[in-house]
């Protein structure tokens, strides 16, 4: 019974572990300017566990990164908002459904201390 | 007099009378959590007087395209929005009828109380744009402007003028 158990929980453990080629993308999504003139850095800054500033206003910005600001990601309707508002802004379209999970793949791998 | 008249009375007093301030001002409602939340998440949750009833509703109407941002709200907030918005609004002149979007910072009010302050204020790193009240109005976010709270970037205070409005 344990290595049955064991059995069924190791596709779970696997799929938890991510991916290091949507880590890639997402981070690579998240620096690319596009023509708006704007990338995702514009406002949340090259490293989105650092406060952020809106580049039209000048607000403030709570860190994008989970591991320095646990709200982020935690509220499904939050998060559909401003992945359309904001991927319409500077993409100039909706994202993909893989280009939301890539970025927020990176995003959540992101331990909490700055690095070097 | 039916017994209705006298209730009719009441009622109608309750709805003047928060208008009828002793400087002739609305009375402001609280903004609404959702206007906070919503469009304080990318500017100061401006001043429903700023602007006028229609300016209002010319931006509300189109908040997919504003200042160059996609501001998009589910249908029932920005109703909710909109209703507090048309209620605390401004009485001065719209400028719904101007080329470009309404903006509270081109308003007659905005620009006469603003007017002492030098330009290299308002391209200031720290201000950026003179949308951003809180640069200066440490009040802002939480709907105060008084003079009193006022403090300039590199600068302590206003100029001393006690007498200005």
């Amino acid at each position: 019974m344990k290595a049955l158990l064991l059995l069924l929980s190791l596709p779970t453990l696997a799929a938890a572990a991510p991916d290091p080629a949507a880590l890639a993308r997402g981070e690579a999504l998240f620096h690319r300017p596009f023509d708006s003139g704007w990338s995702c850095a514009t406002c949340h800054t090259a490293d989105p566990r650092q406060p952020g500033r809106h580049t039209v206003t000048g607000r403030a910005l709570l860190p994008l990164a989970p591991a320095v600001n646990p709200a982020r990601f935690s509220d499904a309707a939050k998060v559909d908002k401003w992945f359309r508002r904001n991927c319409r802004d500077v993409l100039g379209r909706e994202c993909s459904a893989q280009e939301k999970a890539d970025l927020t793949a990176w995003l959540r791998s992101l331990p909490a201390e700055t690095q070097p | 007099m039916s017994r209705a008249a006298p209730v009719c009375l009441i009622l109608l007093c309750s709805a003047v009378a928060p208008r009828a301030l002793a400087d002739g001002r609305a009375t402001r409602t609280p903004p609404p959590a959702a206007y906070v939340e919503e469009c304080g998440a990318c500017h100061v949750p401006y001043p429903a007087r700023g602007l006028a009833a229609a300016d209002w509703a010319q931006l509300m109407g189109r908040l997919e395209r504003h200042f160059g941002s996609d501001a998009s709200l589910e249908p029932a907030l920005a109703a909710q929005i909109t209703a507090w918005l048309q209620a605390n609004a401004g009485r001065g002149p719209a400028q719904a009828a101007a080329a470009e979007p309404p903006r509270l910072t081109r308003a007659a009010w905005f620009l006469r109380e603003h007017d002492e302050l030098p330009q290299r204020l308002r391209v200031a790193a720290e201000v950026k744009s003179a949308a951003n009240c809180g640069a200066c109005h440490r009040g802002a976010t939480e709907g105060r402007y008084s003079e009193h709270e006022v403090r300039l970037p590199g600068a302590a205070t206003l100029p001393s003028d006690g007498d200005r409005p």
